[in-house]
């Protein structure tokens, strides 16, 4: 689903380079100390950062040249998905049309997809009006009714507390399976890690410097820089 | 108490000028109110202010938009500064600019002239009017806007390219809802600012036809000597200013001394060569606009009558008379300002101080002017003595400005030491002078700075009290436009901004204390 091949960044003076093989339906934790190149590596995927060498391609196709709306991936943010002056409705009605030009079945969509997220009837609320965790869930409606195979999620549940955080991450699990969709997420907690996803990344230095079934790369005995980072 | 006395004499400054127009108000008041040509001045002034504020921000906003798409390039950072100096120039340097440029044997003249077509004088009159205004406001108003623009989340941009929104989608969704706010206030300024304006409109107005409120406060006084009626049109300018600054008032808040603009924005969503080459043509046009008058004026001072201007006794003279009135004005705004701080101090009524230190804002130098020349007739006073008058209003206007500058800093370090100095006892002037002002230098040292560089520049209550013995720079420069003495005008226009800035730095080293490593 998702293949980088020698993907090369370069940020002030660090060099990045990224060779990563995902397969489809996959969900996969990046983890990783501050500064490592997790977020840029998820915004060299969604096309919000041009590499300066490598190839990336997701279902087969090549998108390195391709702008951020031509990808098949959705990405979530940490803060910020929401636009503060549409509604919850019209936030997700973007992932449809970004005109708001909405016919009656895609109204339809976008109250099956909030439905989906337990937000039935949250239609008309303003991101004002919810809490961090409902905020969130709006965003992850927006990616069902985009639709698109690859999702990226960036600490979109950082700001939420250990167990409502492990409800989201089982609820992004469950529509994951549902469609069929792969998810990479980064988190900073190795528990979401441990909790949610079949895979572990852990970035360092701009690199990936270990990769496996996460049950496996948290056992003992623990590579060194891993063992660092989880102290 | 030093903060209650200042309060109250702004007031009475105010008052005592109203009280002074009221009397002065002729008896035949319905005649005059009538009169057809107070109407045509009053609709003019209103007319102009509002096609200035309409066009500067009209072509402000696209301008920001382009500067927030295009992200870094090579000579951002000069072009925003240049954008931040016509607001600093001095009123009739940025006129003379502009008669450079546009007027008759001007640069675009010569153009046109060897292009094979006459430009005709198109200059004096409404259209110069609105140049001039644009001149001034468009750049501010541009910063402003870009200010709201980096503002917002870098997601926005993130999610707007990858949704695919097109370009004006991105524009009603995210780049009207974050310019929307900014917008009224800036407006609202520019028109306020554009209505009390004076060197502009009487200098490239060309005559009565074209003529401000304040042009017409000006010609009343010293052409017409009709004391009534120009009582009348100050009434209705400060009447007008106030009820705008009321209006306003809320809207206008935050305005602060305008900070550095941040880094360029990460715009993923900006695609297409074509809407870049759009961006570039509208950057380049927008400073060259800018950019020309400023070149104008360095130019052709440097090429102007210099020699003749510095060898003049009469520059000289003015720049002295200017030198004086500048630092009777500073030191009036500073002390009245830090007494007005210390009162808020005192009596925790910050809001009340605060507005006291307003008031200036809902007058204008000629219609305050008027008033307390009437003032100064009936307590047989002459012109000459009118110079401390002059001393006297540029003080109260800068006096705002001192405010906003130092004010915030003194509540930050009121907030910090109130406690431990209460716990000590260290209290009122034993207190400012160990604590507040030491670590109050810098703002007001740079407050001061600006005062006087803005008193040095102005042609505003000089053009009221100067006579040809105690007339100032700007005055000279006005006079010198009006003889179409050009090469003089673009001479001493040069010095005059080396003098602004040479006051600004003096005064700013002097009270502020040498610069921090």
């Amino acid at each position: 689903m998702l293949e980088l091949r020698g993907v090369v960044f370069r940020y002030q003076d660090m060099e990045m380079r990224f060779d990563l093989d995902v397969a489809a339906g996959e969900c996969v934790a990046v983890i990783g100390p501050s500064g490592a190149g997790k977020s840029t590596l998820l915004a060299l995927v969604a096309g919000f950062e041009k590499p300066a060498a490598g190839r990336i391609l997701v279902a087969g196709r090549d998108v390195t040249s391709d702008p951020p709306a031509a990808r098949p991936v959705t990405s979530l943010f940490q803060e910020h998905n929401l636009f503060a002056h549409l509604t919850a409705a019209e936030n997700v009605g973007l992932g449809i049309d970004p005109g708001l030009r909405l016919d009656l079945a895609g109204r339809a969509k976008v109250g099956e997809a909030l439905a989906h997220v337990g937000l039935s009837g949250f239609e008309g609320r303003l991101p004002g009006q919810l809490s961090g965790g409902e905020r969130q869930r709006v965003a992850l409606a927006r990616s069902l009714v985009r639709n698109r195979p690859l999702l990226l999620l960036d600490e979109p549940f950082a700001a939420l507390g250990p167990a409502q955080r492990r409800e989201m991450l089982d609820l992004v699990n469950a529509l994951a399976r549902d469609r069929g969709f792969t998810v990479l997420f980064v988190s900073h907690q190795p528990d979401d890690a441990r909790h949610a996803a079949g895979r572990t990344v852990f970035v360092q230095d701009g690199r990936v410097a270990c990769d496996g079934p996460t049950a496996q790369l948290f056992a003992p005995p623990l590579p060194k820089a891993l063992a660092e980072y989880l102290g | 108490m030093p903060g209650i006395a200042v309060a109250l004499a702004l007031l009475a400054i105010v008052g005592g000028s109203l009280a002074a127009l009221i009397a002065t108000v002729p008896p035949d008041l319905g005649a005059i109110l009538a009169d057809r040509y107070l109407h045509h001045v009053l609709l003019f002034t209103s007319l102009q202010a509002g096609l200035s504020s309409l066009l500067s921000v009209g072509i402000a906003l696209p301008v920001a938009r382009a500067l927030a798409r295009r992200g870094r390039f090579p000579g951002r950072s000069l072009l925003l500064r240049l954008f931040a100096l016509p607001m600093v120039m001095p009123a009739i340097v940025a006129v003379f600019a502009i008669v450079a440029v546009y007027g008759h044997g001007g640069w675009l003249g010569w153009l046109a002239d060897g292009l094979g077509f006459d430009m005709g004088g198109f200059l004096y009159g409404l259209t110069g009017i609105l140049i001039g205004h644009v001149f001034f406001n468009m750049p501010f108003a541009a910063r402003a806007l870009l200010a709201a623009l980096e503002a917002v989340p870098g997601e926005s941009w993130r999610l707007a390219a990858q949704l695919g929104m097109s370009s004006g989608q991105v524009f009603r969704l995210i780049e009207w809802p974050a310019l929307k706010g900014a917008l009224a206030g800036v407006a609202g300024l520019v028109f306020m600012l554009c209505f009390a304006s004076f060197a502009v409109t009487l200098t490239l107005g060309g005559g009565p036809a074209w003529a401000s409120l304040e042009a017409a406060i000006y010609e009343a006084l010293r052409y017409d000597f009709d004391l009534g009626r120009a009582a009348v049109l100050a009434l209705m300018q400060l009447a007008i200013s106030g009820g705008l600054l009321l209006a306003l008032h809320r809207v206008l808040q935050p305005a602060p001394v305008s900070p550095g603009l941040g880094r360029a924005i990460e715009r993923p969503d900006v695609v297409g060569r074509g809407r870049a080459a759009g961006d570039a043509a509208l950057l380049v046009l927008a400073a060259l606009y800018v950019g020309l008058p400023v070149l104008a004026v360095i130019l052709s001072g440097l090429a102007g009558a210099l020699g003749r201007v510095l060898g003049s006794g009469d520059t000289w003279l003015a720049a002295g008379i200017g030198i004086a009135i500048a630092a009777g004005a500073t030191l009036l705004a500073v002390l009245g300002a830090l007494a007005l701080i210390a009162g808020g101090q005192r009596w925790r009524r910050w809001g009340a101080f605060q507005f006291a230190g307003s008031l200036p804002l809902a007058a204008s130098p000629l219609a305050l002017g008027a008033g307390l020349f009437v003032l100064l007739t009936r307590l047989g006073g002459s012109l000459d003595d009118g110079l401390f008058l002059v001393a006297l209003v540029n003080g109260f206007m800068g006096l705002p400005y001192v405010l906003r500058v130092v004010a915030p800093a003194a509540r930050e370090v009121g907030e910090r030491h109130d406690r431990l100095c209460a716990s000590l006892g260290i209290a009122g002037w034993r207190r400012w002078r160990l604590i507040d002002l030491p670590l109050l230098r810098r703002p007001i040292g740079l407050a001061a700075g600006l005062v006087a560089a803005l008193s040095i520049g102005d042609l505003g209550a000089i053009a009221l009290f100067g006579t040809p013995r105690t007339a100032t720079l700007p005055l000279l420069i006005y006079q010198q436009l009006a003889a179409y003495r050009l090469d003089q005008a673009a001479a001493t226009s040069l010095l005059l901004i080396g003098l602004a800035f040479a006051c600004f730095a003096a005064v700013e080293r002097l009270l502020g204390g040498p610069a921090r490593g």
